[in-house]
């Protein structure tokens, strides 16, 4: 439980950031919360050279709703999602799965950013942004991009965010449709055994730590556009799923779980 | 209740009153080890093995000397030479037990995954555990033994010296030929098996320690996170060598122990010896990765329970069978954990025949050894769920089976027929109330409907009427069981020059609030201020008598050591009162802290008059020593048997498997309360504790012996957010062993809880043909009965 040693460094803006990951390359790593990063860290799972801080880039809080859009910088925490009027009224499911993630500390310090940048498959927020359609903006020297978070999460702990690149903002759809997030776990501070979030009454469906990734659960979204009943759509949950086994669950009762949560949400969700 | 007997008239015992160590904790004013300023010191850090069973075949610690603040690195070997004697076991419960060599760092074999095996010291923490990853152990990795059975089949012994992974054999069973007997004629019988798995205690500190040595004169501080400071002076000194004059333990505040600081362990030892060579203060925390693997686990059993009844369910005759895991090696009281229970088989219930045997032995895992309840949750459990099985037998209520069985109050002192007095009890009330505050019926009713109606959320109630034995003990009992010390504790009661109060107990409270309840027994009783007693304790230079805190024992026994104590010092403060009256001291009367003759109210004097007298010495009685000082050493002369009942409502998800406590209730009897606030502290802790074996805790090991629960995201212990109001109601029947007519209550809430979730668990699920569940009922677990039992979709 003692980190290895490690230099720091503070970055106050986000040109600071990409500068001190240009300079460090793949032996850096940025901190925000550090809810995910430091237990790796104490466990020596996580070994980086240099933490780049961008914790006091006070530039990269906030939610803004325009029109169509909810943008959220990376640095918003989960208890300001939590409690964001303007997020109660413009996407409710994601102020609800903020309010489950972990526990009152963790979500006091760690960020929306910070957790999707993570690409953790049993993270809660990942999965609804995901399920929201929500479109991820990226900031490196070579200026800023635009990725869709269909597109973002490449593997475990794995995304697009190339060595020197910034997760910047969040955006995601105003949606107020009908939603669920069904959050399976046995204690509440843990992450999902297995999670369902359900958007738009089920236009958007992803699953949480069923795969090495966060994922859609497209079988699911094709039965309830093309119009069936709850149970019937949530048979196909599982389907291209590849869970992995752990102290909690094997993946064949992670299978399971995943067509129960999805007939609940999709229920709970108005469908 | 009924609180008819309280010998207390103070107004002070038997009302709630907050915890005077409360404001300090809740500053960070507290200093645990951790917090310790200790300039110059040395840090170390272990070098574990990560294999549960392997040879030593050679340990290169060069890289780690070249680690910037390493100062030096230490094998196994090059410490043998240092220890006196082994890490000690001070409970060899049969003549012949089997007890491998313990060094404090293993030579040659490492026995568990854990098992240190060389030690880094450094300037800082930070550089200790880069020390550590520069350490390089060569080590053959051998087959692991890790299942009890396998363990006892002696297909891989671990420890060749013993030629044997059994430790010892033990048996109960004063009647034999009744025994037989009874399952010979017996109209039902019934024959379970429950297995314990392994739980962490997982207190919220971590153990710690630091030595503070003085080269030139040989004294030696020895700062240890322990709830023995007493036992652990006299154990290091006999295993270093250390002249015990020259020996001073501290424990500081500690964050919680729940029985796995109840030991003497290698990093205590380590630290010492460093602190010798090197000439400065040596000191460790421990991670929780360390805590894990480490510190002691407790339970870890497997249990085989016959009930022999009568056609009416009557009992007629108990017998268990114990395969318990010792692990791989004896700690200081393990061996001795299963006894703790071998009494209690028969639970609360009028047998007239018993019998308990017990094989221990030893795996390639970390050792066990006493944790909340020792013994009595694994008994309590094993009857409990036992008379589940009875009930639906001989086709009655849980609630009746348990009626029909109950030792009548007629009875007490009770003769069980395990060779114990059970000093009180009266049982059915705490049934009666438990199931009125559930609403039993109503319950019932309710899960009914949900079956008639076919929900897939079924409804269980569990009930676990429980009496267990504390208040450890009488030393003459602890001989007839070979262990190695008595059970007596000691107090002593000083009233200052100005009318103060300051105690000095043996017990040595880390989280029970003893600063308060024995504020609250002295200030009752000598009329002051709770406020103006304090309680000194835990620092052997200042409390150099006691047996320390564990087995719910410090109330019973180091409590009637300050009553006494009190007692004592007021005979002498009425000697002096007298003296200052010109009374007869037989004529003075003391309430509220004054004296006056019988008679004469105007003839008074206070408490604080005779303090300062005595103080003065300037007129006392002839031949009478200066100053109001009173010192009692009691020896109990039974345990206690606090009782109770717990009704526990669950709700059942078929399709998920999962289980939710819906409701709780616990009735339960400690005799007379000092504190109510504390004992219901004690209950709601104990509880979720209990409901955590049930529900939750397991430390998860693979078929190598590796820890797959090593920390508090996999370990699952309960946070404020599984908890519900628990429904908490009392009966008093004072226990007639002890002036106070008190019982402890530190361990019943987890003796009780488990047995009472795991019943609600399998009455839910039992018209599926469900008959039993293996804890923790983890969801997968029980969604897999379900579909094993065809019971759901």
């Amino acid at each position: 439980m003692i980190p290895a040693a490690v230099d720091y460094v503070r970055a106050d803006s986000v040109e600071a950031a990409i500068a001190a990951l240009v300079e460090h390359g793949d032996e850096a790593k940025l901190l925000a919360g550090g809810q995910s990063l430091l237990p790796l860290m104490r466990l020596r799972l996580a070994t980086p050279t240099v933490l780049v801080d961008v914790g006091r880039a006070t530039d990269l809080a906030g939610i803004s709703v325009e029109g169509d859009t909810v943008s959220i910088g990376a640095l918003t925490t989960h208890s300001t999602l939590e409690h964001s009027a303007e997020l109660a009224v413009a996407c409710p499911l994601l102020a609800h799965v903020a309010s489950v993630v972990g526990d009152p500390a963790v979500r006091h310090r760690g960020t929306l950013g910070g957790s999707v940048a993570h690409a953790d498959p049993a993270s809660d927020l990942p999965a609804a942004v995901l399920a929201l359609g929500g479109t991820l903006v990226v900031a490196g020297p070579g200026g800023t991009r635009e990725v869709a978070a269909t597109d973002f999460f490449t593997g475990f702990l794995e995304s697009v965010l190339g060595v020197d690149e910034v997760l910047t903002e969040v955006r995601v759809p105003v949606s107020t449709g009908g939603w669920s997030y069904q959050k399976f776990n046995r204690r509440a501070q843990d992450w999902a055994i297995v999670g369902v979030v359900v958007a738009e009454g089920g236009a958007g469906v992803s699953l949480v730590n069923m795969a090495s990734t966060p994922m859609r659960a497209t079988a699911v979204e094709a039965a309830v556009a093309g119009g069936a009943s709850a149970t019937d759509a949530a048979a196909g949950a599982a389907d291209g799923t590849e869970p992995p086994t752990d102290n909690q669950a094997d993946g064949a009762y992670r299978e399971h779980l995943a067509r129960v949560l999805t007939a609940r949400a999709l229920t709970a969700a108005g469908r | 209740m009924t609180d008819t007997m309280s010998p207390f008239a103070g107004g002070i015992v038997g009302t709630p009153r907050l915890r005077k160590e409360d404001p300090p904790l809740l500053t960070g004013e507290s200093k645990f080890i951790d917090d310790l300023q200790l300039p110059g010191a040395l840090w170390i850090s272990l070098v574990r093995s990560p294999h549960a069973h392997a040879r030593i075949d050679a340990i290169d610690a060069s890289a780690a000397l070249a680690v910037d603040g390493v100062v030096a690195v230490y094998t196994g070997a090059d410490l043998e030479g240092d220890w006196a004697g082994p890490l000690p076991c001070a409970w060899p419960v049969t003549d012949d037990m089997k007890n491998p060599a313990h060094l404090p760092l293993a030579v040659g074999k490492a026995n568990f995954a854990g098992d240190a095996v060389a030690v880094v010291v450094a300037t800082s923490r930070y550089a200790a555990a880069d020390g550590v990853e520069g350490v390089v152990v060569d080590y053959e990795p051998l087959e692991a033994v890790v299942d009890v059975r396998d363990a006892a089949s002696d297909r891989l012994v671990i420890h060749e010296d013993c030629g044997t992974n059994v430790a010892y054999d033990w048996e109960l069973t004063p009647d034999p030929d009744g025994v037989a007997a009874a399952f010979q004629d017996a109209v039902h019988h019934v024959t379970e098996t429950y297995v314990h798995q392994r739980l962490i205690p997982a207190p919220m500190e971590t153990r710690g320690v630091a030595v503070v040595p003085a080269p030139h004169n040989g004294d030696m501080t020895l700062y240890s996170s322990t709830q023995i400071p007493h036992v652990l002076k006299v154990m290091a000194s006999l295993t270093l060598g250390v002249p015990e004059q020259k020996l001073r333990v501290v424990a500081p505040s500690v964050g919680g122990g729940f029985g796995c600081k109840l030991n003497v362990y290698a990093e205590e030892l380590v630290c010492m010896t460093l602190a010798n060579r090197h000439g400065v203060p040596v000191r460790w925390t421990e991670t929780r990765t360390e805590a894990s693997t480490a510190t002691i686990q407790g339970r870890a059993q497997r249990q085989t329970i016959e009930l022999a009844a009568d056609a009416d369910g009557k009992l007629t005759g108990v017998r268990a069978t114990l395969l318990a895991d010792m692990g791989a090696y004896l700690q200081l009281v393990g061996p001795g954990v299963p006894l703790l229970g071998a009494f209690l088989y028969h639970g609360l219930y009028d047998v007239p025949v018993y019998s308990f045997t017990c094989r221990s032995v030893f795996t390639n895992l970390t050792p066990t050894d006493a944790y909340r309840g020792a013994g009595r949750p694994e008994a309590t459990y094993a009857i409990e769920r036992a008379m589940d099985s009875l009930a639906v037998a001989v086709g009655v209520g849980q609630d009746e089976i348990r009626s029909r069985n109950f030792i009548p109050t007629e009875k007490f002192p009770y003769d069980s027929p395990a060779g114990l007095i059970f000093d009180s009890g009266n049982y059915q009330p705490t049934l009666d109330r438990a199931k009125e505050l559930v609403d039993w019926d109503g319950r019932r009713a309710e899960q009914a409907e949900r079956r008639a109606t076919g929900s897939t959320m079924h409804l269980g109630l569990g009930i676990s009427s429980y009496v267990e034995m504390c208040g450890l003990a009488p030393s003459r009992t602890l001989a007839a069981l070979n262990y190695g010390a008595g059970g007596w504790e000691s107090a002593t009661v000083r009233i200052l020059p100005t009318c103060k109060v300051q105690v000095v107990t043996g017990a040595t409270p880390h989280g029970q609030g003893h600063e308060t309840s024995w504020s609250m027994i002295v200030a009752d009783r000598l009329g002051v201020d709770p406020d103006d007693v304090e309680v000194l304790h835990s620092d052997t230079a200042i409390s150099p008598l006691g047996m320390d805190t564990y087995g719910s024992r410090s109330l019973s026994v180091g409590g009637t050591a300050l009553w006494m104590a009190t007692d004592k010092v007021v005979e002498k403060a009425r000697a002096i009162a007298a003296h200052m009256l010109e009374a007869s001291a037989e004529d003075l009367e003391f309430a509220g802290g004054t004296f006056t003759v019988k008679g004469s109210p105007d003839k008074e004097v206070p408490l604080a008059g005779v303090a300062f007298g005595a103080f003065t010495a300037h007129d006392l009685p002839d031949g009478m020593e200066p100053n109001l000082e009173a010192q009692v050493t009691w020896d109990p002369g039974n345990f206690v048997f606090p009782f109770g009942t717990h009704i526990a409502v669950v709700e059942v998800d078929e399709e998920t498997g999962a289980v939710e406590l819906v409701d709780y209730a616990a009735v339960d009897d400690c005799g007379n309360q000092i504190n109510p606030m504390i004992v219901e502290g004690q209950l709601h802790g104990g509880i979720v504790q209990g409901v955590a074996q049930a529900l939750w805790e397991e430390a998860i090991y693979d078929a190598d012996g590796q820890l797959r629960s090593a920390n508090l995201a996999d370990y699952l212990v309960p946070s404020a957010a599984e908890c519900i109001d628990m429904k908490l109601d009392h009966t008093v029947t004072p226990s007639p062993t002890n002036p106070m007519g008190v019982k402890g209550i530190g361990e019943a809430g987890t003796i009780a809880s488990t047995p009472a979730v795991m019943n609600a668990v399998v009455d839910a699920l039992r018209p599926m043909g469900i008959t039993d569940v293996r804890m923790p009922a983890s969801p997968m677990t029980v969604r897999r009965a379900i579909e094993a039992a065809g019971g759901a979709s």
